[in-house]
């Protein structure tokens, strides 16, 4: 199910301005990298790159390769939406949609796109999607409440299972757990472990316990200044990237001397 | 991490992301399509209703004098002339309508922001909108049939009293000089389109006095003062440009208002400030509304053509408005 | 010997007691009412007028005496300021007590189903029922070209739109809502003349007009609904794969429904009362006419206006079309606001 993904001299620019500047990163199949590095680095900026949400954003557009699958991403005739359905994305806040139920979040992957899906079909999709984000037995007597009606933690748990119906192969989150309280926060922290197993997962984190617990690997990005590009100054296996970083800034990083 | 474990890819299986595929793209383009064009076709009607009115009013503005001798309604006069007095009383009506909308609209705007009870408020705001729902031939009927018996005694009472007798003998007509029951003179049409434009004039203001920064406002209050000078020294100073731009809005549509005028003011072509005397104004929309049904010819020409006096007149106001409105908003970085 | 000076207290100001300004109320109504005496006799409006006059000087002199200047302008600016909102209400109220009054004179289901045909003099009988029919189909015709050319133009400006057209078309659709209803009635007339010639009338033309107003109006409500969908569902449904006409149609619009009906709503309700341009283009009929592209239709507004200048009997058909359209009105800004209550989707700020 799972591919990894090459990511070969990106930029990234927001009209004339570089945000981003130089990444190369091999991204790994089914396991957890995690992206830290302090505020306006630009690791949301790279991770919404990796399946073309930032061209959401006018004027904003990337220059370099990012290979998935013998594909490049960003390669002539790839349209954004392609790329959107095979790289899911969780965003910072939980985003169900208000007019769906809980069941209809689920398959809204499906229904928005107009593809039609039989009644038992889309009963087993439901649960296997909420079973998967470990939601199942949480909601599996209210189906059709609306989405808003959960708890923070379950919305969020409710835009993951979203996102794996769609059955895409690579996941990418961004700062899943900021707006959620810590028991919240480890519900999703077992969730990304196991899901591990089928996907690949991308994470950005602020919270360096939270990077060093779920994580195989980790990116410290960091910028110069403000007005500078941000750039990936190392990236290695979390345990390595934890005990022994090779750079200093790292170091200064995850031992709280700055950022 | 062992990579062996996960091969990059799966050579049998073809790629994922398949080029060249571009879901939704027709749906995107005719979607996006219609949108545009719509935003398009308004500028289109409105470049088209100003064109069809200069078409249709082209054989009026171009005719000789003369040829006006033959539309009744214009009495005998040529195009211009005719339209002066009817351009004079669109003002003088709007005018009153101002004067007295205006200040009572601050007034109200104030009330619904900073005096009534917060949980009141959003309620109050909403019984001044039901004011803009009513419709127009309804304000004219209430206009003859209420507001006229009601306004009749101060008309007498302004006309007759001393200060203006005083003044009519020895400095000469003022403009109370002349009342004449019914009251249906040009400040009676004024004063129902005073209430006609209130809500339309309160919304804006409303909503600017609702935006004044809490910071000036309590900064004032720290320093002892009282509601009143608090509002004179924070609010009403953030809120001018915005009372301004919804005079503009208000005068845009008191220009164009039809059905009031119509309705209560006895019609005159005269330019003067005999302001309870009837048969003296009348407005340019009244005017192309009692005579457009029994028009013809040069007559409907003539008609149209003050019709385009009128939109060219109420567009730029409405310009000046909401130009008013978009340097505020640049400035003040309230929105 | 020194001298020690006492901490100066915080000055109480002397302040009126609660029930000061009630009190003068009072004293001025009565006042009011014995000038009235001495004059032509009282008369309700006239006790209340210089009532008001009288409060609005007592109370600020009493203010100045007892609390100082300063008080007694903040006691003259509540006073006025509250005056201004009573004044307001002063129409609001005697337009419907009025309405309702003369209108239930002739208003009866009777008066509903009926048209017109062979009523004249001082004949009672007759209805509105055709200008009802009329004033439906003017407005349908109105509703069936404003809605869609307003949600698209609105989704264009929302969604779309960037650089000089958007922000021509934003200018443009501002002035437009200040169009007098009356050159939109001269600009369909002009339009159909051109196109079918002079003999031509009938309901579209008047359906024509009302759309060349109602349209700024549904836009802007739009847009502004549509501005206030949260940027987070857009971005989630991108994120599924979705594509952006899709995204649009299904999660923006879906989630903005309710809004979008109250601003339609509120559009129709405030172009259903036109009067003047349906003056110009349709005219009036007698009976009901059911063909919207062929000959006169009478329309409420109109009708309401005829029937009042002709005066005598008409007169009570006039009020009871007033309050036939009062009610149609109030009907449809009192749904639109209970759709936005109770259909708006929980969550969405």
């Amino acid at each position: 199910m799972s591919k990894r993904i090459d990511v070969n001299d990106l930029n990234v620019y927001y009209g004339d301005f570089l945000a981003v500047e130089g990444i190369d990163m091999v991204i790994e199949a089914r396991s957890v990298t995690a992206l830290i590095g302090p505020s306006g680095c630009g690791k949301s900026t790279f991770l919404r790159t990796l399946n073309r949400m930032h061209e959401v954003i006018p004027k904003a557009y990337v220059t370099g390769k990012a290979v998935m699958d013998g594909q490049d991403l960003y390669g002539p005739g790839v349209d954004p939406v392609e790329v959107r359905r095979q790289v899911g994305m969780v965003f910072q806040r939980p985003n169900p949609f208000p007019t769906m139920s809980i069941a209809d979040n689920v398959l809204a992957g499906v229904r928005l796109n107009n593809r039609r899906i039989s009644k038992s079909d889309a009963a087993d999709l439901v649960e296997r999607s909420l079973t998967g984000a470990n939601l199942w037995n949480e909601v599996k007597d209210r189906l059709n409440l609306p989405g808003s009606s959960l708890s923070g933690g379950q919305q969020q748990r409710l835009c993951i299972a979203r996102a794996i119906a769609v059955e895409p192969q690579v996941l990418l989150m961004d700062e899943p757990c900021s707006a959620l309280d810590p028991i919240s926060t480890l519900a999703i922290e077992e969730l990304i472990s196991e899901l591990k197993n089928d996907y690949t997962i991308v994470i950005v984190t602020h919270n360096m316990q939270q990077a060093a617990r779920v994580s195989d690997r980790t990116g410290f990005f960091n910028i110069a200044g403000t007005g500078k590009p941000g750039h990936l100054i190392e990236m290695d296996d979390t345990t390595t990237m934890f005990s022994t970083p090779s750079e200093k800034s790292t170091e200064d990083y995850i031992s709280g001397r700055f950022g | 991490m062992a990579v062996a474990e996960s091969p990059p890819s799966d050579p049998e299986a073809p790629p994922k992301v398949r080029v060249g595929r571009t879901p939704g793209r027709l749906g995107n383009r005719v979607f996006q399509g219609i949108s545009t064009a719509s935003g398009i076709f308004i500028l289109i009607i409105l470049a088209a209703v100003a064109i069809f009115l200069l078409v249709r009013a082209w054989p009026a503005l171009i005719a000789a004098p003369s040829a006006f001798e033959d539309v009744g309604f214009m009495l005998g006069r040529d195009l211009w002339s005719w339209v002066w007095p009817l351009l004079f009383g669109t003002a003088i009506s709007s005018v009153i309508a101002l004067v007295v909308a205006v200040p009572l609209s601050i007034g109200i705007g104030l009330f619904i922001s900073h005096y009534a009870p917060r949980r009141l408020a959003q309620g109050l705001g909403y019984l001044i909108d039901l004011l803009a729902a009513i419709p127009s031939v309804i304000f004219g009927l209430w206009g003859i049939q209420w507001l006229q018996p009601l306004v009749s005694p101060l008309f007498t009472w302004l006309s007759t009293n001393g200060a203006t007798a005083w003044l009519e003998e020895n400095v000469g007509p003022t403009i109370f000089t002349g009342y004449q029951a019914p009251a249906r003179n040009i400040l009676t049409a004024g004063l129902v389109l005073a209430i006609m434009i209130l809500p339309i004039i309160t919304a804006t203001v409303r909503e600017v006095f609702l935006q004044t920064p809490r910071l000036h406002e309590e900064a004032s209050l720290a320093l002892g003062a009282t509601r009143w000078e608090m509002i004179r020294q924070a609010v009403l100073p953030f809120g001018r440009s915005g009372v301004i731009s919804a005079t503009m809005l208000g005068l845009g549509r008191a220009l164009g208002e039809t059905m009031a005028v119509l309705m209560v003011l006895s019609p005159g072509y005269l330019i003067n400030f005999y302001l309870l005397q009837p048969g003296q104004h009348q407005s340019i929309a009244a005017n192309i509304a009692s005579h457009f049904p029994e028009a013809s010819g040069l007559g409907v020409d003539a008609l149209i053509a003050s019709g385009l006096i009128l939109f060219i007149m109420t567009f730029g106001v409405n310009l000046i408005a909401r130009w008013i409105i978009s340097r505020r908003a640049e400035f003040s970085g309230a929105n | 010997m020194t001298v020690t000076t006492p901490p100066v207290p915080v000055r109480t100001t002397r302040k009126l007691p609660k029930w000061a300004p009630v009190a003068v109320l009072a004293v001025s109504l009565l006042l009011a009412l014995g000038i009235q005496f001495l004059g032509d006799g009282p008369t309700i409006a006239g006790v209340f007028f210089i009532g008001a006059i009288l409060f609005a000087i007592l109370m600020t002199v009493t203010s100045r005496v007892v609390e100082g200047e300063r008080w007694a302008k903040d006691r003259l600016a509540t006073t006025l300021v509250t005056f201004a909102f009573i004044i307001a209400l002063i129409p609001l109220v005697s337009l419907l007590w009025i309405v309702v009054g003369d209108g239930l004179t002739r208003f009866s289901w009777d008066f509903l189903t009926t048209d017109m045909t062979g009523i004249f003099g001082q004949m009672v009988e007759g209805g509105a029922f055709h200008a009802i029919i009329g004033t439906v189909y003017v407005t349908g015709i109105a509703s069936i070209i404003a809605i869609p050319l307003g949600i698209f133009t609105a989704i264009y400006l929302v969604e779309y739109g960037r650089g000089p057209l958007s922000r021509g078309i934003t200018v443009l659709v501002d002035v437009m809502t200040g169009i007098p209803s009356i050159v939109a009635g001269l600009f369909a007339f002009t339009l159909f003349l051109v196109i079918f010639g002079p003999a031509y009338k009938a309901a579209v033309i008047g359906g024509v007009a009302l759309a060349v107003l109602m349209t700024p109006v549904v836009v802007r409500s739009v847009e502004e609904m549509l501005r206030l969908v949260p940027n987070e569902l857009r971005e989630a449904s991108y994120a599924l794969g979705v594509p952006k006409w899709l995204t649009i149609v299904k999660v923006v619009l879906r989630t903005a429904i309710a809004g979008i009906t109250t601003g339609v709503m509120i559009a129709i309700a405030r172009v259903i009362g036109e009067t003047a341009p349906l003056l110009l283009t349709v005219g009036i009929a007698t009976g009901v006419n059911w063909d919207a592209f062929d000959g006169r239709i009478a329309t409420l507004p109109v009708f309401v206006y005829r029937q009042y200048a002709q005066g005598g009997a008409s007169a009570d058909r006039a009020w009871a079309g007033a309050l036939t359209l009062i009610l149609i009105v109030m009907l449809l800004n009192l749904i639109a606001r209970l759709v936005s209550r109770y259909f708006s989707p929980k969550g969405v700020r």
